[in-house]
């Protein structure tokens, strides 16, 4: 469904348009020339390590860093020397940024102050937006009495009341606990649907940038190392780092012996021969060492009696066994692979847990692997 | 037991931090002319005394000129260094601030001497002004220190979402940042006014023949007989300051609580 | 920037000078101009005007203009002089040392064994005297130290001494008591934040890793505590050194210190200059012998490591310690008859001086934090 959805949605008309922005701080180069489209009604992640340039880009987009380089565009408008509170974007900041001594409500209707509306008005609006994020009764409560949970449905029902053509979250779920971010990140699923407008999410957390987003753009040291949808994201990084920091993945050493007619001919060690589509090698094919990458479900164990499609089975040794409960997860020491691969399994009834040391056999599938030259 | 020890101390210790402002009511009330022991009786003629004294209330009014203008003053001067300090970082930011705060270790007849001799050789008469000028220079540490404190408890992405909300960077001063260092400019309003009020030595200097109150105070100093009216203005200074201070810190732990933070000390 | 900008040179400077403006630094030095500008003109032009006056001369009724240093010669050379300012140093030297050894038990009482929501209400306890007037405050320990004073009165009472004391007032020791009870707060304050900064967890872990509470208070604390109690040393020196009214009222005539004799200087002897001088050699030597505290510091806790602590490294230490100060001394007191006063003043502090550049230069700042 989200591939579809993004597909049409970069294709709709661009809200926000970034074409080539730099970003230096003395010596330090911040943003190395980021170009890229955010369509209306877009959710769009932000992912990468701290110190990528994520926050500092979606601050360059809000108006609180200068771009050294390059265009920001909103809606068609560039947004040079365009200060923060003439742009149609609105925040969700890390630490919320509550106004400490107002109330909720006062927090929520801050930024209509300069709306015209009228005093029933506004209340109308601060009572409609205090509804849609769940906090009804909440408004006369003062600002240092709530939950941190409570804090960023303020801080939601305050940005998304000024109706910006884009909604800018920085890190939103970080300072929350595991079972609040799960039901936050619904929650702001379920907002977006419901308000249309665009949403670009910083985050640091893979898990939570596929769960959330229509696309994603994975930063690296200033630059988008690769902007998709999750499926394709997760299914085909173009580059090892990429494929590192989403999800895990093993590397396993290959010797390509060369391309026919789109089909990538190679041997793995550990695993054997194997075909691939062109697709699926994103740096290219050439003759010689590369590596392959396969995602841990794509390996399977096989029980007594079960034998793998086509033959392609390889066998090793149990290293690890990591039990989580509803996973299982296993190290495995191939024959004649130099490292242990990762492959998990999901624990079923009869569906025996190995021990540590027994053989094991294991299922592999070509189209599950992407080569890495 | 190490405990107590250490506890017993800290409180002998307390005792003789307040032990002569114990004694400034006794003899202040003290029916004797003599400052000694024993004690003589009761009376409030000392305080009578000090109603009928014009060069006392000459010297008093020039105090409260001094220390009012000394904290609007030096409050000012304070909010944009502090604001500048813990805001913005700059070339050279260590040495200004420093250069700034040194007269908080400067000894105070330094800069008195160096002020007077500047007036002397400029030929211009010293006298109230030029005594506000020096306790504005050695109050503009105090209300950096205290500002310093209200401006680095407030999240800085508190005055970016006002921008954010559509304010522009002077009506967020006024709705956002001015509302939540409030308790520390007036705390620094009254730290200022109190160092001001008790301030001695460059008042000494450069009061040419405006004293003030602590000026007054140590000409009488000199009288003998003129003492026991000394001990009861003392009293009246000393609950005019600890009033003062207790104010100023009520207002500081105020400031603290609205801006949802826990007490971690006190001044300075 | 687009080919079309290049003609237009002005523009761009008009820009580039507004993004100046606007960037950081810009903003944040017009910010701090106002205040900087208070001080260089209330502070730094009138401390340059002393420093200037200092090398002019009285001449009766005008003040010569010419650049002499005949004052400074006066100074060092004159023994009054000399034995004054050594007495300021050593009465701020004995505070300092009374008042940090006193607040430190207080400060540590404050930090580790009083409730967390109590210790706002003793540090406001412990300010609040400090923040009345300091001549009345002064003024009361003439009544509390004087001959038929309390102190005197209470111990005569208890049968501890035959007749009141005599040493307690119009001395130095009165001026040491008064100053010290005097910036007790100053003293307190810095060594409880350094206090306060300590990782508790720290101590657990020095307990547990096998020390005992001594010595995890010797090797953990102690030296995290450390930049709280130089900062106490240097909020307690430098003021007291300068101090008027405690050795006007308590001091007698034994304990003048140079600040009364500035003011004699500029008010009663109308020798402005010379005040000037003598404010100017004060500041000098205050920062001089600061230096030299500071440095020696470290280099006797740097040679305490490096002998492997214990009592050998503690004698090594003691040892460095003993043979400057010896040295100093034999210079100070026998200088002036081998070379001239001035002269071996001046040698004395020059060599002092860059022993202690040289200190800070080689020796590394140890964990002690000094």
């Amino acid at each position: 469904m989200s591939q579809n959805q993004s597909q049409n949605q970069s294709q709709k008309t661009p809200i926000v348009t970034l074409s080539g922005v730099q970003k230096y701080y003395g010596d330090y180069h911040a943003l190395r020339g980021i170009s890229a489209e955010i369509g209306q009604g877009e959710f769009f992640s932000l992912l990468g390590p701290s110190g990528c340039g994520k926050t500092t880009l979606l601050r360059a987009i809000a108006g609180f860093e200068d771009i050294s380089e390059g265009h920001i565009l909103l809606d068609g408008r560039d947004m040079e020397g365009v200060p923060p509170n003439r742009r149609p974007t609105n925040m969700v900041f890390q630490s919320y940024a509550i106004f400490p001594h107002m109330s909720v409500a006062e927090n929520v209707g801050f930024g209509l102050r300069r709306s015209g509306k009228n005093a029933a008005e506004k209340r109308k609006a601060v009572g409609e937006a205090l509804e849609m994020v769940g906090l009804g009764q909440f408004g006369a409560r003062a600002a240092h009495a709530l939950s941190g949970g409570q804090r960023q449905r303020v801080a939601l029902a305050r940005a998304l009341i000024m109706k910006p053509k884009v909604l800018l979250l920085d890190e939103p779920l970080s300072a929350l606990d595991k079972k609040m971010r799960e039901v936050m990140q619904v929650e702001l699923i379920r907002l977006q649907r419901e308000v249309g407008i665009t949403f670009i999410l910083v985050t640091h957390d893979q898990e939570e940038a596929l769960v959330m987003s229509d696309r994603i753009a994975v930063m690296f040291e200033g630059e988008i190392a690769q902007l998709d949808d999750p499926e394709t994201l997760y299914r085909r990084p173009k580059s090892r780092r990429v494929a590192e920091f989403i999800g895990m993945m093993n590397f396993l050493p290959a010797q390509v012996s060369g391309e026919v007619a789109g089909r990538v001919d190679l041997d793995v060690k550990g695993l054997g021969r194997a075909e691939l589509e062109l697709a699926q090698c994103p740096s290219g094919a050439r003759a010689g060492a590369a590596e392959v990458g396969v995602r841990p479900e794509s390996l399977t164990l096989l029980y007594e009696g079960q034998s793998a499609e086509g033959g392609r089975e390889a066998s090793g040794t149990v290293r690890e066994v990591v039990y989580y409960g509803d996973m299982t997860y296993y190290d495995i020491l191939l024959d004649g692979a130099p490292a242990p691969v990762r492959v998990s399994m999901r624990n079923m009834p009869g569906r025996r847990v190995l021990d540590f040391g027994a053989r094991a056999r294991l299922a592999w599938d070509p189209r599950a692997m992407v080569l890495f030259c | 037991m190490k405990l107590n020890l250490l506890a017993v101390f800290a409180t002998l210790y307390l005792l003789v931090l307040y032990a002569p402002i114990v004694l400034l009511p006794l003899f202040a009330f003290n029916d004797g002319t003599v400052i000694a022991f024993p004690l003589q009786g009761f009376t409030t003629q000392w305080f009578a005394a000090l109603l009928n004294t014009p060069a006392l209330h000459q010297a008093t009014g020039n105090s409260l000129i001094i220390a009012v203008s000394t904290a609007i003053l030096a409050t000012i001067l304070g909010l944009f260094a502090a604001r500048a300090a813990t805001r913005y970082s700059f070339p050279g930011k260590a040495g200004i601030v420093g250069f700034i705060m040194l007269p908080l270790v400067l000894p105070e007849v330094i800069v008195a001497i160096s002020l007077l001799i500047v007036l002397m050789q400029l030929g211009l008469d010293s006298g109230t002004w030029s005594i506000i000028a020096g306790h504005t220079l050695i109050c503009t540490p105090f209300a950096i220190a205290i500002l310093q404190g209200s401006f680095a408890n407030m999240d800085r992405s508190l005055e970016e979402a006002a921008v954010d909300l559509g304010e522009t960077p002077w009506s967020t001063f006024r709705l956002i940042t001015l509302p939540l260092v409030s308790p520390g400019i007036i705390a620094s309003l009254l730290i200022c006014f109190t160092i001001s009020l008790d301030e001695f030595i460059i008042a000494f200097f450069l009061s040419g023949n405006e004293p003030t109150l602590p000026v007054y105070l140590w000409g009488q100093l000199r009288f003998p007989a003129r003492l026991p009216v000394v001990m009861a203005l003392g009293t009246i200074l000393v609950v005019l300051s600890v009033l003062l201070l207790v104010v100023a810190e009520t207002f500081r732990r105020r400031g603290l609580k609205r801006a949802g933070l826990k007490d971690t000390g006190g001044f300075l | 920037m687009g080919p079309g900008h290049c003609g237009r040179g002005t523009v761009w400077v008009n820009a580039s000078f507004h993004k100046m403006m606007r960037s950081e630094a810009g903003k944040g030095l017009t910010l701090v101009s106002p205040t900087l500008i208070y001080a260089l003109l209330l502070l730094a032009a009138p401390l340059a005007m002393i420093v200037l006056l200092s090398f002019w001369t009285q001449n009766f009724l005008t003040i010569e203009r010419v650049a002499t240093l005949s004052n400074y010669r006066e100074a060092l050379g004159d023994p009054l002089y000399r034995a004054l300012m050594l007495r300021s140093l050593r009465i701020s030297g004995t505070v300092t040392l009374v008042t940090v050894l006193l607040a430190f038990p207080v400060a540590y009482f404050i930090s580790f064994h009083v409730r967390p929501d109590r210790k706002s209400l003793w540090l406001f306890l412990i300010t609040i005297p400090f923040w009345t007037s300091y001549l009345i405050r002064v003024f009361l320990w003439r009544v509390i130290l004087a001959y038929d004073g309390p102190v005197n009165g209470t111990l005569l009472g208890l049968g501890i001494i035959d007749e009141p004391l005599s040493w307690i007032l119009y001395n130095a020791n009165a001026v040491v008591i008064t100053l010290a009870h005097a910036f007790a707060p100053f003293a307190i304050l810095p060594i409880f934040v350094s206090l306060e900064k300590i990782d508790r967890s720290l101590l657990e872990a020095a307990r547990d890793l096998g020390e005992s509470r001594a010595m995890s208070f010797l090797r953990v604390t102690l030296p995290l505590a450390m930049p709280g109690v130089l900062a106490a040393v240097l909020i307690v020196f430098i003021p007291t050194v300068g101090d008027y009214v405690t050795p006007r009222l308590v001091g007698g005539s034994g304990g003048t210190m140079i600040a009364n004799m500035i003011y004699a200087q500029i008010f009663d002897l109308n020798d402005r200059p010379m005040g000037a001088t003598l404010a100017v050699m004060a500041m000098l030597i205050v920062a001089m012998v600061l230096l030299w505290g500071i440095t020696r510091a470290r280099l006797w806790l740097w040679l305490l490591d490096r002998a492997g602590g214990g009592p050998a490294g503690a004698a090594l230490a003691l040892a460095a310690a003993v043979v400057e100060i010896l040295v100093i001394r034999l210079v100070f007191f026998q200088g002036p008859a081998w070379i001239g006063a001035g002269p071996s003043v001046i040698a004395l502090l020059l060599a002092a001086t860059l022993g202690s550049a040289l200190i800070l230069w080689r020796v590394p700042k140890g964990r002690w934090g000094i």
